[in-house]
């Protein structure tokens, strides 16, 4: 089992969320987040007195699938996030010890 | 008692009260988010405090016997002797009308000591400089000496927002700055607060500069059109000077110059024409979007601009009552300005009306905070002011996301 990580723009949210349901993913988990990549941040100005904005909001999303679906997984998060534009974030896979559903108590494949 | 004067004035009372909520919205949405339910408790400690004082002893000493020059004595203490009959629910409503004033005015100041003020040496701030600072200057400017030399002041451009804009300068000199400050900015943390607090400021100010006319009159109405245009004027004028000099009008910008444009028209509205108050507005929206960055060159932490808003907001309308205050307008007996064939004997008065308000309002305030100082203390700890005041000052928290945050204790 895979957990596969997104940071994504937040306008993006819902074309990613579509795209992985077509991928046959049945469970998204979505955090606001905050944070700077190569986008760098914005000024804001408030009566006259510059302030910078580092962290810039982004959501990140986070689904766990199992080892064969991990490549359409990445690849709906991917050409459904992308902008051509810098900020778009990123995608990273990371491998899970155990799952558990909760309800069942099942574990592994069989909880995904 | 002419109803329509006492219906006039009941409602003005009402809406200069609602102007100190809005003014607390004005202050908490620029205020930090830790720090907002501070600021709106100092605003509204001034509600709960100031009638009960006022009523005692605040307007006696502000207005009890008119004709006195410095000091309106006890003789009205406890409201003594006055009654329905005759003229006397037409003063009882002035008592009212004029205790709405007492309360906002030290409000005005709570911006300037925001994020680091003990609330208890707040609390007894407050009413003690009602008493010692805003009262008796009210006594000099409405029937005092500074009145019967000559100088005006319609709703209190000289009496409020000089005297408690100088009052917050010297509050934030003795007070120190916040920590942090200015390298660490603290943007406002709601401008929609601030919007909301504006509209409200603006709504509540017909009542404060038309109801200052304490009747349904020509001057009240043209003190009504004034408060309409400095205002749209002095918002006008600071989102024009944003465009250019900083890239973007801001609502920020719209909202302090509408807020500007309010005060500077304060001392004026009763005495100018209706072009003239446009002029007041934009001088005003223009003066004090520069004035808010002196701060920053001068080194005091004036949390939220009272200095460069109401201090210097203030003294524009009140020296410019000395170039455009037009006594045939209004078929009134009092000097004329300097545009108006007055010669500069009016400014001149304007400017001593204001230099002694500044001297008294300054030496007081700061004799009271450095008694306050060596009692109570004047600022909370270092800890609780990165805490945030809301939690350490209040015990509660302005903004709870989500259901995980409280149990029962």
């Amino acid at each position: 089992m895979k957990l596969v990580t997104a940071v994504i723009k937040p306008f993006k949210l819902d074309d990613v969320k579509e795209a992985l349901k077509s991928a046959g993913v049945v469970g998204v988990t979505v955090t606001e987040v905050r944070g700077f990549g190569r986008q760098g941040g914005h000024t804001e100005t408030y009566r006259g007195t510059e302030y910078q904005v580092d962290f810039l909001p982004k959501v990140k999303v986070e689904v766990v699938v199992d080892d064969a679906d991990v490549d359409s997984a990445v690849e709906a998060i991917v050409s459904s996030a992308r902008t051509d534009k810098i900020g778009d974030g990123k995608v990273w896979v990371t491998t899970i010890d155990e799952l558990i559903r909760i309800r069942t108590g099942e574990r592994g494949a069989e909880a995904v | 008692m002419d109803t329509g004067d006492a219906a006039w004035v009941l409602v003005s009372s009402a809406l200069v009260l609602f102007m100190t909520p809005g003014l607390a919205f004005f202050y908490g949405g620029m205020d930090r988010s830790r720090n907002v339910l501070n600021m709106l408790m100092m605003n509204f400690w001034c509600l709960l405090i100031i009638p009960i004082l006022w009523v005692v002893v605040g307007y006696s000493i502000a207005g009890g016997n008119f004709d006195a020059a410095f000091f309106g004595g006890f003789g009205a203490a406890f409201l003594k002797d006055i009654g329905l009959e005759g003229e006397g629910a037409m003063q009882l409503l002035t008592i009212a009308f004029l205790g709405m004033f007492a309360v906002i005015t030290p409000a005005l100041i709570s911006g300037a000591v925001a994020g680091r003020m003990k609330f208890a040496a707040w609390a007894i701030f407050a009413p003690v400089w009602m008493l010692l600072v805003f009262a008796p200057v009210f006594k000099w400017v409405y029937g005092g000496w500074l009145g019967v030399r000559g100088s005006l002041d319609f709703a209190g451009g000289t009496a409020i927002h000089v005297n408690a804009g100088i009052a917050a300068l010297v509050a934030v000199l003795i007070l120190g700055k916040r920590k942090g400050w200015p390298k660490e900015g603290s943007p406002p943390h709601s401008m929609p607060l601030v919007m909301i607090g504006t509209g409200i400021l603006w709504f509540g100010w017909f009542g404060f500069n038309a109801g200052s006319a304490l009747g349904a009159n020509g001057q009240a109405v043209q003190a009504f059109m004034n408060t309409f245009l400095a205002a749209a004027a002095g918002g006008l004028a600071w989102v024009l000077v944003e465009r250019v000099r900083d890239g973007h009008p801001t609502n920020l910008g719209a909202a302090s110059g509408i807020v500007a444009g309010l005060v500077a028209v304060t001392p004026a509205c009763g005495y100018v024409s209706s072009m003239s108050s446009i002029w007041i507005g934009l001088a005003a929206g223009v003066i004090c979007s520069f004035a808010v960055r002196l701060k920053f060159k001068a080194g005091f932490d004036d949390a939220l601009d009272v200095v460069g808003v109401h201090f210097v907001g203030g003294l524009v309308g009140s020296l410019m009552i000395g170039l455009f205050a037009d006594s045939s307008h209004f078929g009134n007996e009092h000097l004329d300005g300097l545009f108006y064939g007055g010669g500069l004997t009016l400014l001149l008065e304007q400017a001593i009306a204001n230099g002694v308000t500044i001297v008294y309002s300054a030496v007081v305030t700061a004799l009271i905070l450095l008694a306050l100082k060596a009692t109570v203390g004047l600022r909370v700890t270092e800890d609780e002011e990165l805490t945030g005041l809301d939690t350490v000052e209040h015990g509660e928290t302005a903004y709870h996301f989500g259901e995980v945050t409280m149990g029962r204790g």
